[in-house]
């Protein structure tokens, strides 16, 4: 099972309602994924600046992200800014301080898991239904462009936050994922020689590592997605994110369900439609189901 | 002629009340609203009733459907009318994947599009799609008749057993032992009664028949890449 849902705005006057919107979308496919929620937002875009989001062990809070926050200032010599959303923080500073930041973390704070890295997008995952973590997490204030979300029922590995999507291992590059990959381990492997690191066995992270990596190596999102259809096997239905960018791929057999509505305002993502019921004029959305083996892919700019 | 919208009622009460029809029901109309993508609305339906569903709807919607019509004024979600025995399920929209599955009687006719793996086992169902179907559709056919007035897509009729696919445009390509055939008088006056009961008007002879080429019945060495 598991539920995807996605959401990526042409009209920014929905911008404000992007967390809501997304919100609404996930709980609706709570009965899919009841184990973990998880969902990346690609907020403003604020050139210059950086954001780590990091999630604190049981008990972390203010006062332990004001700890930090504290810390890395002085370690880094620049300002550090924090705001703590449930068990995660997210941490802003300069760009150019980013590097030091997550060296003073590694070193300093092994506690602090890091979840995302980017200029605009934030990660949050945790265990439970969506409305629980939605709520806790406060989805329906954030703002932004786009945004994706994942329900996840764990069938073949633990109920845990590591194992929860989405998965990002590139700078506001996230992807979600329902289904399972057969060859995670090989791609693994050429992967780590080719640098990348990876913190989970889940082959939805592989996943997300292998686009990074073609994008690293100067392919486009969409060429990168067409790529993966040549590299990965096994069974998927893909949704991912970067900075600017929003892209659905399925597999040749697309037995992963997928639906998809398009109208001038947004483009939106749901593993089922009654996902996107709550959106803005579904009534006249182009409603359609993405072809299999066939990569969909936006850009705003 | 019962309302029910389903933004109040829940489905279940709804189902319930279906099942609870007999044959000489006067209750014989029905309206759904809102069913806002909902599963297995108006499964295991029973009675000759009709019920109209306002909108789009999602999985398995009329599945294992005997005597009743079922009409979905939108789009259908994965198995539409799965198991249908007998009746008629109408789609305006789409449906997703799967649709007509495994089939043993009754219409199905969808107004637009039918996703892959439309008619997948079908063994008797007559399916009509205004649109084009999607890859592996009649997947492992036994009986019935597809009929598709737009295009099918990879894969068409893979591994079929028995079961006539007519379909007006372009076919993408054939599964294993699926082959096209001269149709015959019998053939075209099959496919206008279908067309007729569906109420689509489209001349026969604008189809091309495939069929089984019956080579995988039984077992030969030099079928194995296709077992």
């Amino acid at each position: 099972m598991c539920g995807i849902a996605g959401l990526f705005l042409k009209d920014t006057s929905l911008e404000p309602s992007l967390g809501r919107l997304l919100g609404g979308m996930m709980i609706e496919l709570g009965d899919r994924g009841p184990d973990s929620s998880g969902f990346a937002v690609y907020g403003a875009p604020a050139p210059g600046q950086a954001k780590l989001t990091i999630r604190l062990p049981d008990g972390g809070g203010q006062h332990a992200a004001r700890a930090i926050a504290d810390g890395a200032t002085a370690a880094t010599g620049h300002a550090v800014e924090v705001r703590v959303r449930g068990t995660h923080a997210v941490l802003s500073m300069p760009e150019e301080a980013r590097d030091a930041l997550r060296a003073f973390l590694a070193a300093r704070h092994p506690e602090a898991h890091l979840v995302s890295s980017g200029e605009r997008m934030e990660i949050f995952k945790d265990i439970g239904r969506p409305e629980v973590v939605a709520d806790a997490y406060d989805l329906a204030a954030m703002q932004g462009s786009h945004a994706i979300g994942h329900t996840r029922m764990a069938t073949e590995s633990a109920v845990t936050i590591d194992g929860a999507h989405p998965f990002s291992t590139g700078d506001d590059q996230c992807l979600v994922h329902n289904g399972s990959l057969s060859n995670h381990n090989a791609v693994r492997r050429t992967l780590k020689r080719e640098g990348l690191a990876f913190e989970t066995e889940n082959d939805s992270e592989v996943a997300a590592g292998y686009l990074t990596w073609r994008m690293r190596e100067g392919a486009s999102l969409a060429q990168a997605l067409e790529q993966a259809l040549s590299d990965l096997d096994g069974f998927y239905t893909f949704v991912v994110g970067t900075r600017t960018g929003f892209a659905v791929l399925r597999d040749p057999i697309a037995c992963k369900p997928a639906v998809m509505a398009e109208t001038d305002q947004w483009v939106a993502f749901g593993s089922e439609y009654r996902a996107l019921t709550g959106l803005p004029g579904i009534e006249a959305a182009r409603v359609f189901e993405p072809e299999p083996a066939t990569v969909y892919a936006w850009e705003r700019t | 002629m019962p309302d029910v919208d389903l933004s109040e009622t829940p489905l279940r009460e709804l189902n319930r009340a279906l099942h609870a029809l007999e044959p000489g029901t006067n209750e014989t109309h029905w309206h759904v609203a809102n069913p806002a993508g909902r599963h297995s609305i108006a499964v295991g339906l029973d009675a000759p009733v009709t019920v109209e569903i306002g909108g789009n709807v999602g999985y398995y919607c009329a599945g294992m459907n005997k005597h009743a019509t079922v009409h979905v004024r939108g789009n259908a979600g994965v198995g539409l009318a799965e198991n249908m025995m007998s009746g008629v399920v109408r789609v305006d929209g789409d449906a997703s994947q799967a649709a007509g599955a495994t089939g043993r009687g009754g219409l199905l006719v969808i107004g637009g599009n039918a996703s892959g793996r439309c008619g997948i086992s079908m063994k008797g169902i007559d399916i009509v799609v205004g649109g084009s179907v999607g890859p592996m559709s009649a997947f492992m056919a036994q009986a019935g008749t597809l009929v598709v007035l737009g295009d099918a897509g990879e894969a068409l009729g893979d591994s079929i057993y028995e079961a006539r696919l007519f379909v007006r445009g372009t076919v993408k390509s054939l599964g294993a032992d699926c082959e096209e055939k001269t149709p015959t008088d019998e053939d075209r006056s099959i496919l206008a009664d279908v067309l007729s009961r569906a109420g689509v008007a489209a001349d026969p002879s604008e189809f091309r028949l495939y069929g089984s080429a019956r080579r995988l019945y039984h077992f030969h060495v030099d079928n194995v890449d296709a077992y």
